[in-house]
């Protein structure tokens, strides 16, 4: 599916050229840079659909040209394009995309402490709004549900969105599974994140000196102090849209080979590779900053999840399951 | 693409729009131009025309405008074709804005995008924040989102492979599939699969190759007062907690074990007792193994059991 507005086949056009008109009329007089950007073409490319659209000619009974426009000045005016003047309905995908959304993002507010809306009511009057302009189209909507992890304390994110609207710096006690510790440390919000799920915390970190997500879940405690928060001009927000977690080139490269109860590895973790090996096993590249994380994962998997690579974390693996084993007295070590 | 296509089509659009009868093929190739010479060309190309606009939604409409038509005609009704009037208070197109957001790069990223541009075409002032305080997404990497889907959509059974937990191997599997369901960030679809005559949940991200569609659209009935969030729901939620795990944990380490804990006891030796609810003892044996010797299991024994069988496995 291509966006509507990109320039791609005839149908794309022919969509962009139905939603133009009526798109002008509805605001009488509008720019052509403002429109072109709106539809995402440029001004080149509208010029030229508006054209096509003026050029447009029945010839029965008499020829006559049905639509009447100008641009001339850089203003668009369309004075005559009577049965084109409403944009079409909403299609059963387009009507769903957006009433799927909505009703995610009234879920999220139902806790009431998500900035930006806090204003319940702004959804539930959009999504009625929407539901009677779609009319049949907005059924199968119903057939997609989205829920969102609830497990983010209230008060953490009440004290998030505190911090945010009010530009505040926080102090957070964070847990990071990887070293199974608490870490203390001071942030300057920039966002809050919900992706695959999950609700993060987006700052700059300043321990770190550079910008973090926080799972809120993993917030073991939040304080907002009274300190406006700084975030530095080159602080760059995360593309979300790429993933939250990328690796970077200086990432440990760990080869596990994964049992049939350890395929859920492939599935929750980014993977740089997947092989299947047969008999439902797989052979999966990690790329992770900390090996303290792999470490942990293979000895929970156990035979399910073997370290093949590095040699030296399959050794650390070794170690400390034999040590754990040895805690259970002479009789369990092998 | 064609420029001479987009032009037909658009024109053959403002003409039915324009219409106030029906018209038949022979009268719109008269009215619309760029149709070619010959009627059985123009009947193919005006054939895929249709098939072009039913597929962009615009309700093309069949029939006569009296009992003595012989011929069947076309026309676009404009109370079908048109979008309502919906108009948006401010707040209102902030939070539209916020939501056609919420798909991008996903699989119906076009559709909302399709949508965003027909409210804004019908009026509505949706503007894009430049630097929200809130960014919610839906991904959809699982490759069998879509197809599934449309078959819940327009209610067609599909089959597919699929691996199930702990299996060797994945299995054929046919589902009348009733909805999907983003749990946590995951997918799953519900339905009634057919050879086990029973309600199931798969997850998207299990689904081996590709989902065929098995049936005609429309062919698939969900039963009055299925609740799909439900379903998935009371498949995926966790048992609540039944067991109490008695540990002993090193001083000074097992963060992660405490943080759950129902009580924390300090011992003279060096190792904390405590005590923390469990439900699943696989899944709590993972977790506790991957602490390695920072945690000892006293109770219950098929806890600890489980857990020296996976340090034995890790030692292998």
């Amino acid at each position: 599916m291509t966006p509507a507005g990109s320039p791609g086949t005839s149908a794309d056009r022919l969509q962009r050229l139905l939603a133009l008109v009526p798109y002008v009329i509805s605001r009488k007089v509008v720019g052509l840079s403002e429109t072109a950007s709106a539809f995402g073409v440029s001004e080149r490319e509208l010029v030229d659909d508006l054209n096509m659209l003026w050029c447009v000619e029945l010839r029965t009974p008499d020829p006559y040209c049905p639509i009447d426009l100008s641009y001339e000045g850089g203003e668009i005016v369309i004075g005559q394009a009577e049965p084109m003047d409403r944009p079409l309905r909403l299609g059963v995908d387009e009507a769903s995309a957006l009433l799927v959304a909505l009703r995610m993002l009234a879920e999220i507010g139902q806790t009431g402490e998500v900035p930006g809306l806090a204003d319940r009511s702004a959804l539930s009057r959009t999504i009625a709004k929407l539901e009677a302009a779609a009319g049949e189209a907005a059924a199968p909507s119903a057939q997609v549900a989205v829920q969102v992890d609830q497990h983010a304390e209230r008060n953490v994110l009440a004290r998030v969105r505190d911090a945010l609207d009010s530009g505040k710096r926080v102090h957070l006690s964070y847990y990071v599974p990887a070293r199974d510790e608490p870490t203390e440390r001071d942030v300057d919000p920039m966002r809050l994140l919900i992706v695959e799920g999950r609700t993060y915390l987006e700052g700059w970190c300043r321990r770190a000196e550079a910008v973090r997500v926080f799972r809120l879940d993993r917030v073991l405690s939040i304080e907002v102090l009274p300190v406006a928060a700084q975030v530095p001009a080159q602080a760059e927000p995360v593309d979300v849209d790429a993933g939250l977690f990328r690796p970077s080139p200086g990432d440990l490269r760990a080869v596990l080979e994964l049992g049939p109860g350890g395929r859920w590895v492939a599935e929750y973790y980014p993977c740089e590779s997947v092989e299947d090996l047969g008999d439902g096993r797989l052979r999966v590249v990690l790329r992770t900053p900390d090996g303290g994380w792999v470490r942990r994962l293979a000895l929970g998997l156990g035979e399910e999840g073997q370290i093949t690579e590095p040699a030296e974390l399959a050794a650390a693996v070794r170690a400390d399951a034999a040590a754990a084993l040895a805690l259970y007295g002479p009789a369990a070590t092998p | 693409m064609s420029r001479r296509k987009t032009e037909r089509l658009l024109s053959l659009v403002v003409c039915l729009l324009s219409s106030e009868r029906y018209l038949t093929a022979t009268q719109i190739r008269a009215a619309v131009p760029g149709y070619p010479q010959s009627f059985d060309a123009f009947k193919r190309m005006f054939e895929r025309d249709k098939e072009e606009l039913r597929d962009l939604g615009i309700p093309l409409d069949m029939g006569t405008n009296g009992v003595l038509d012989e011929e069947v005609g076309y026309r676009i009704y404009r109370q079908a074709y048109m979008l309502p009037d919906i108009r948006l208070e401010p707040d209102e197109a902030a939070v539209l804005a916020l939501a056609a957001r919420v798909w991008r790069r996903a699989e119906l990223a076009g559709a909302a995008a399709g949508a965003l541009l027909k409210l804004r075409a019908a009026g509505v002032d949706a503007k894009e924040a430049q630097q929200p305080e809130i960014e919610p997404r839906l991904q959809t990497g699982e490759a069998a989102f879509g197809p599934l889907w449309e078959a819940v959509r327009d209610r067609r059974p599909v089959t597919f492979r699929y691996w199930a937990v702990g299996r060797s191997e994945a299995q054929r599997r046919e589902l009348e599939p009733w909805g999907v369901v983003n749990r946590r960030g995951r997918w799953y679809v519900a339905g009634h699969d057919r050879a086990r005559q029973a309600v199931r949940v798969f997850r998207l991200s299990r689904i081996e190759g590709r989902v065929e569609f098995s049936g005609p659209p429309g062919s698939v009935t969900v039963p009055p007062g299925v609740d799909v969030r439900e379903l998935v729901g009371a498949w995926d939620e966790r048992a609540p907690p039944l067991q109490t795990a008695v540990l002993r944990v090193r001083a000074g380490a097992g963060y992660g074990i405490r943080r759950r804990a129902s009580s924390e006891q300090a011992g003279a030796d060096g190792w904390d007792r405590v005590e923390a609810p469990f439900s699943d003892v696989g899944w709590f044996a993972e977790h506790l193994a991957s602490f390695g010797p920072d945690v000892v299991v006293c109770e219950p024994p098929d806890l600890k059991d489980a857990v020296m069988t996976r340090l034995k496995g890790a030692l292998a």
